[in-house]
């Protein structure tokens, strides 16, 4: 089947989707959109988070077909799109400092989790980011890390939009 | 450089040199060289690897954890459309046999499968699922044999044999002092240890591309990529020139990439199509794809004086290796050598066995057979001093190891050993409040509601544990470094080339810093872990920042020697060092640019650098110099239980650890988070349940890893006690949180419910279940 979606903010069509493909597969092997992670492909950990019409989901249990005609954003699009190449948005960029990335495999699900807490409560409490992150896996950091990076990027974003 | 040229082209994703200028010295905390691709989305993982001409292989494994191969009929899933080749052992090359310490495992069953999840045939497709699709068509016909799955029983004479030579691996005796004495206090534990996974979050994955030559590059996720290329030498018939890695991108590691996964199959079948073949397991093939930490049963006794003072000790420990020995027989030496903790024993007596069985193959995973040993050796330990009415911390502090005490495999300590110190000072740490008050989230049970604190009992537990760094026994244990000094844009540039796997821990960033602080240079390149240079040995036993940091060195201090003779020449003047880009005298006084010294000609020097030998330990006494550096560490655990529904809430997970010198003392602290929430993981909730051989939890949904719910905050006291005989004074970092925090854990809820819980991970069964 063909599937067009709008991934980052361009158009995407693709061809020949078997219809037991996930978005997450097609995201990563038809559109050269890889950020998005594979640790688990049961729904389980995370790392495969991204916004399907503004909600986060995970993208191994959403059927390639049902991203048809949608708006997808993932790891890739969360930086502001000014053409420099180290352009970060606050919340990787306090990731990157707080020394939250260790593999990094479970990255890119928790900065799409920790940027749509901030969007949602600017000023998360630390039971609240637990909350809000208790999806996603992490087996290298201890989370502790995690937690410091989504305090500073809150306060990175305090006055600016997310 | 000759290597390169015969490769056909990259994939995408191929590693590119980690280039960034952050500065940084060692004792300074840079930012990881590769973070900024990695929080973007861009930094290429082996499971990202692409290439346009590329196909996908998969892996068909045994169902059955015993059986004899009758029949293969490959016939059905060769005639499916979009299928290039099914291989079984039959197309094997070279030598069907790989393994780490001995070559007991076929890549692909021959005869006769001993463990579920067995690799027995593969399939290469162009697309995955018609791949799968097709492997499901292959025909095996197996007939069932008995299955060895209890490791006590596996050592009976009688026991059906796993492996002709029979079910013992590694039979370790230490025999040291009075072997008769008797002591005024004895007490006694037998304690188990559940199959632990290192859960890594990258799945196997990589990139096996057929070369011109004949050869293959392999593009993987790996730990020690001389050993994955010598043993697919050998499967394939090919000299190491024609068998080429890369390090892929890696999602951690934690011992379980120290086997091969899928690189020698995904070679076979580049081989045989000549086309690139990809391989990514999913989470469940990865629970059957990769080796496990051991389960153990261990009985320990102490015999002491009645002010607790020991007199002796005495373990039995048994390892179940599984079906393959992997790195069963190390396993073994450290449980052995190591096994009775941090502690001065005056006799000692320890039979540690490793066996096979027909359950999953166990092997590396994060403090290698000191982690279970470790909830025996500090069970016990709690018990003696309630024996003698002494302090739980009284107890550790009177028996604890001090630099110059002799180990119980009679070797010397000669460096740091503070474990009162380490006691002493998690002991000393503030407590949470006492009642965490009535937010939910903050109980056992969470935001489930299953208790608004009735029924929830505090604990407190301690432990100290010790572990050795770097390879041991005897091992011949170094490390490659080829380093370059020249001129790139009008300004001196390093290029840093080991083959050391970077895993997610920070060794690219470390290797950086070191080549600032010796070459007094700004920019440092890390070239791709590769094949091209010497090997790195193995990321594991907390090894690389000593033994690759150590390489680094050395091969940092032959660039700079050349260098200074260079510019002592033309400046005519001694003693000189490299700093900030210039050549500068003793006192300070710049005498030339690093650049002009330089010129057109580059500096480059490899050194293969080792650390003190080791020796093997005496066959009957188990007395020898076993190991070149121990590290020690200590946990306070504070949880709350529900003791009615044996629900847990870890509430403070504090710890002190010797590092020696904290090279990056940033990344030392994300070790110490992320190994103590794996030791944690053990105590409460990770294992693999096995039943007659198989396995009944293969993925995240029933084998569970903490969360960012279940990982309490954590106070973390660094000591830095340099270790004389350790480059910088390093000492390894990454295991021993993984050992102290899981036994502390278990003490706190032992202390919590008065149940002896000798069993972990300890399940809210156990807890409620006996509560009555
Ligand atoms: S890969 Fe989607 S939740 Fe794990
Ligand atoms: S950094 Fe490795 S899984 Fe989170």
């Amino acid at each position: 089947m063909r599937i067009t979606t709008t991934v980052n903010g361009d158009r995407q069509d693709v061809d020949d989707v078997w219809e037991g493909e996930s978005l997450l597969y097609v995201l990563r092997e038809r559109m050269g959109l890889p950020g998005s992670k594979n640790a688990c492909e049961q729904g389980e950990c995370g790392s495969c988070t991204v916004y399907l019409d503004g909600t986060p989901v995970c993208a191994c249990l959403v059927a390639a077909g049902q991203a048809q005609g949608r708006d997808v954003v993932t790891v890739e699009g969360l930086a502001p799109d000014t053409g420099q190449h180290d352009d970060l948005h606050p919340v990787q960029q306090a990731f990157l400092e707080c020394g939250a990335v260790q593999c990094g495999f479970c990255t890119p699900g928790l900065l799409v989790a920790s940027h749509d807490l901030l969007r949602r409560n600017p000023h998360p409490s630390d039971p609240e980011i637990r909350e809000a992150l208790a999806g996603n896996l992490c087996r290298c950091t201890g989370y502790e890390k995690i937690l410091d990076a989504v305090r500073v990027a809150a306060d990175k974003l305090d006055g600016a939009p997310a | 450089m000759s290597q390169m040229s015969t490769r056909t082209k990259q994939p995408v994703g191929a590693p590119t040199s980690a280039t960034n200028t952050e500065s940084g010295r060692i004792g300074d905390s840079p930012l990881r060289p590769d973070g900024t691709l990695k929080v973007t989305g861009e930094f290429a993982y082996a499971s990202d690897l692409w290439m346009d001409d590329m196909i996908w292989g998969v892996t068909l494994r045994s169902p059955h954890p015993h059986a004899r191969i009758r029949s293969i009929d490959i016939g059905p899933a060769l005639a499916t459309p979009g299928v290039y080749a099914v291989l079984t052992a039959d197309d094997i090359p070279g030598r069907n046999a790989v393994g780490l310490e001995f070559d007991d495992q076929p890549a692909l069953a021959t005869g006769v499968v001993r463990y579920q999840g067995e690799p027995v045939a593969l399939v290469a497709a162009d697309h995955p699922e018609i791949a799968r699709q097709a492997a499901k068509k292959v025909v095996v016909d197996y007939e069932l044999l008995p299955v060895v799955s209890d490791s006590r029983a596996a050592l009976e004479p009688d026991s059906p044999k796993v492996h002709d030579g029979g079910n013992l691996v590694r039979h370790l005796k230490i025999r040291k002092g009075d072997q008769s004495v008797k002591a005024p206090v004895v007490v006694s534990t037998d304690f188990e240890v559940g199959m632990q996974d290192q859960a890594f979050l990258g799945p196997e994955s990589g990139l096996a591309v057929p070369a011109e030559d004949g050869g293959v590059d392999l593009y993987v996720a790996t730990q020690w990529l001389h050993v994955d290329q010598k043993q697919i030498c050998n499967v394939l018939g090919l000299p190491p020139e024609k068998v080429r890695l890369t390090l892929a991108g890696v999602g951690g590691a934690f011992g379980g990439r120290e086997d091969l996964s899928m690189h020698v199959h995904a070679c076979l079948l580049a081989m045989h199509t000549g086309k690139p073949v990809k391989m990514v397991y999913n989470r469940e093939e990865s629970f059957f794809g990769h080796v496990h930490r051991h389960p153990a049963r261990m009985r320990f006794e102490y015999g002491a004086q009645p002010d607790g003072r020991l007199v002796y000790g005495k373990a039995e420990i048994i390892f179940d290796g599984g079906a393959y020995a992997s790195s069963t027989a190390a396993v073994v030496g450290n449980g052995g050598t190591l096994g009775m903790g941090p502690y001065v024993f005056p006799s000692v007596t320890v039979d540690c066995y490793g066996v096979y069985t027909n359950n999953p193959p166990c092997g590396a995973m994060r403090g290698f057979g000191c982690v279970q040993a470790a909830f025996a050796h500090e069970s016990l330990m709690d018990e003696l001093a309630d024996a003698v009415g002494a302090s739980r911390i009284g107890v550790r502090e009177l028996n604890g190891m001090t630099e110059g005490a002799e180990n119980i495999t009679g070797q010397v300590i000669d460096s740091a050993a503070p474990v009162a110190e380490l006691i002493r000072k998690v002991a000393e740490l503030p407590l949470p409040p006492a009642d965490t008050g009535s937010d939910l989230r903050s109980m056992p049970g969470g935001v489930a509601n299953t208790t608004h604190g009735e029924g929830v009992r505090r604990g407190v537990g301690y432990a100290v544990t010790y572990k050795n760094i770097g390879f041991s026994e005897g091992f011949d244990d170094y490390s490659t470094a080829r380093v370059r000094l020249e001129v790139v844009n009008h300004e001196p540039v390093a290029t840093v080339h080991t083959a050391a796997a970077e895993v997610g821990q920070g060794l690219i960033t470390i290797e950086q810093q070191i080549a600032r602080t010796e070459l007094g240079v700004q920019r440092v390149v890390v070239h791709p872990k590769d094949t091209s240079v010497g090997s790195g040995g193995s990321t594991s036993a907390s090894r690389q920042t000593y033994v690759t940091g150590g390489a680094v060195k050395a091969a940092c201090e032959a660039v700079r020697r050349t260098v200074l003779a260079r510019a002592a020449r033309t400046l005519g003047a001694e003693d000189l060092v490299l700093d900030g880009g210039k050549v500068v005298s003793r006192s300070g006084e710049v005498l030339a640019d690093l650049v002009d010294v330089l010129g057109e000609v580059p500096v480059e020097e490899t050194v293969e650098w080792r650390h003190r030998p080791t020796e093997a330990i005496d066959p009957e006494t188990g007395q020898g110099n076993a190991h070149v550096q121990y590290a020690f560490s200590a946990h306070r655990a504070v949880v709350d239980v529900d003791v009615e529904l044996g629900l847990v809430k870890v509430v403070a997970l504090d710890t002190a650890q010797d590092v020696g010198r904290a090279l990056n003392p940033a990344a030392v602290i994300g070790q110490i988070q992320g190994g103590s929430a794996q030791g944690m993981g053990l105590a409460l909730m990770e294992e693999i349940i096995v039943s007659d051989g198989h396995i009944r939890n293969p993925s995240f949904t029933d084998y569970l890893i903490p969360t960012i719910l279940d990982m309490p905050p954590m106070q973390i006291e660094v000591l830095e006690y340099a270790d004389p005989h350790a480059p910088y004074g390093v000492r390894g970092v990454g295991e021993p949180p993984t050992i102290s925090s899981g036994p502390a854990v278990a003490a706190a809820i032992r202390q919590a419910t008065g149940l002896p819980l000798r069993r972990v991970p300890i399940r809210p069964e156990h807890i409620a279940g006996l509560v009555e």
